[in-house]
């Protein structure tokens, strides 16, 4: 959801696909770091501040953390604003949903560049991947960084989650002692945490009022400066189609595993016919149904989402149906001599369906569908789609006995 | 940047305009624009860009907006089902 870093959510605030928050013991009074120590030395060490390794107590070392604060709380770890290697390199394993679930830094009190009693706290989530669009943005102010459990997920999915909410936030800032850190008594927190946040709660749980900032941390500055007020625009989610091409990858590797178990049973059913089972039958005829799966596939996962504004019809099944019609009658116009009606007549009816499904699907990396919306298409398109693709593997199998 | 609408009249978001105080945090926590503050109090400007998110119901402080919050997700939904419990994202 976002290369364009989301305030404090950062990334692809829309639901995207992270890790679940993990049991009741994970994450709680956890001092070990998740950070990985591990290639140190990239570009940590070229401002001259040493990358600080050790650990104390309870603070996290990493890469991100270029020095030590002094507080009346005791010594605060020191956020960098500089976004290495690493950090670039952990953001695209997240795309591709590589260890995800690991992806956090630890909760508490941050500091950015040399706040002071009077600089203003931000509060986020620690998914390193949100953490990180915060961060980046803010280089050119000193701020307080109070990062949640949010059990390593965005902020947006973790307010839908309720992570990212009322409690954690009355919590946390009795547990870090942020009022005698800060002398005065106000939080900004990204707008996207407000659908796990009362703010009123808030203030009456801990003192400190709720400010909503922007969506998106690009907006952070102009938000201040015109005195944390927020323009319409700067509350407003997008979708834009780099951020819509962004979240490709985490739904393909997700679909992997199914798709997997259904080209199979696509090259099984291939081999079906008046032999009972034909090995080179499952070959021939098996090979052709997986490409044309794979095309259900890429229409529903890549093309649909590229295309979204402009399909026609408002239901993700209808967009991904069209799609794959389209593809379905490209697929025999090109090849419907070597096809034959036996193959054309069922690509034609499981190309859309399948298309449709994935389609689908994808609601839910999108900021803007309702789950009463989702579920209206689902009931509709649903049978359909099952009819489409029954009707597809009847003839298709029953056409081998006519080949 | 275009606009995205999805289904029309599913929202399930409704304010009760008596209760309303004309505090505005709802047309501040909303990502899509769906509350409009007229004459010291808030109205339903657009309802069907509603996504659902919640976020305006648990802000207000009177409690005059009630909506059924939950996760927009194919997966999540056909889960719920699955396991008969309320849809959760496994995100």
């Amino acid at each position: 959801m976002k290369e364009q870093t989301r305030c404090g959510c950062g990334e692809t605030p829309a639901p995207e696909p992270l890790s679940s928050p993990p049991g009741p013991n994970c994450g709680q009074a956890d001092p070990v770091v998740r950070e990985p120590l591990s290639c140190c030395g990239s570009a940590g060490t070229a401002r001259g501040t040493a990358t600080v390794e050790a650990t104390r107590e309870g603070t996290p070392p990493g890469i991100f953390i270029d020095g030590w604060m002094d507080t009346p709380v005791g010594p605060l770890p020191r956020v960098t604003t500089r976004i290495m290697t690493r950090d670039v390199l952990g953001r695209w394993k997240m795309r591709w949903g590589i260890g995800r679930s690991g992806y956090r830094i630890s909760p508490g009190l941050y500091a950015l560049g040399r706040p002071g009693a009077d600089s203003i706290v931000l509060v986020t989530a620690n998914y390193k991947m949100t953490f990180d669009a915060l961060r980046s943005e803010l280089d050119w102010i000193d701020a307080w960084i109070l990062v949640l459990e949010t059990y390593g997920v965005n902020v947006w999915c973790a307010a839908g989650k309720g992570t990212f909410g009322t409690e954690e936030i009355v919590r946390r800032v009795k547990a870090v002692r942020l009022e005698e850190v800060v002398d005065h008594r106000r939080l900004v927190l990204p707008q996207l945490g407000a659908p796990g946040v009362s703010a009123h709660e808030v203030g009456r749980g801990c003192g400190f009022s709720v400010v909503y900032g922007p969506v998106y941390a690009r907006d952070i500055k102009s938000f201040l400066e015109a005195g944390m007020n927020a323009t319409p625009r700067m509350r407003r989610v997008e979708f834009p189609v780099l951020e819509r091409i962004a979240l490709m990858p985490v739904e393909i590797v997700g679909s992997i595993k199914p798709a997997a178990w259904a080209m199979l049973g696509l090259y099984l059913a291939a081999g079906i016919g008046p032999g009972f089972f034909s090995p080179s039958a499952a070959w021939e005829r098996g090979g052709p149904a997986v490409i044309m799966f794979l095309e259900g596939i890429l229409g529903g996962a890549v093309l649909t989402p590229l295309l979204l504004p402009w399909l026609p019809g408002k239901a993700f099944s209808s967009k991904g149906a069209i799609v794959g019609g389209v593809l379905a009658g490209l697929a025999v116009l090109l090849f419907g001599k070597s096809l034959g009606a036996v193959h054309a007549f069922p690509v034609l009816l499981a190309l859309p369906a399948i298309s449709s499904f994935v389609a689908m699907n994808f609601t839910g990396a999108t900021p803007f569908t309702s789950p009463s919306g989702v579920e209206k298409e689902m009931r509709r398109a649903m049978p359909v789609q099952a009819a489409l693709a029954s009707i597809a593997i009847i003839t298709w199998v029953g056409g081998a006995f006519f080949l | 940047m275009e606009r995205f609408r999805y289904l029309e009249g599913v929202a399930t978001v409704r304010l009760d305009e008596n209760a309303c105080t004309g505090c505005g945090m709802c047309g501040q926590v909303c990502p899509h624009g769906v509350f409009a503050m007229e004459n010291g109090a808030a109205r339903i400007f657009d309802r069907n860009l509603c996504m659902e998110c919640g976020a305006c119901a648990k802000n207000c402080p009177e409690q005059a907006i009630s909506v059924t919050p939950g996760v927009g997700c194919a997966a999540a939904i056909i889960a719920g089902w699955i396991s008969g419990s309320k849809p959760a994202c496994s995100c």
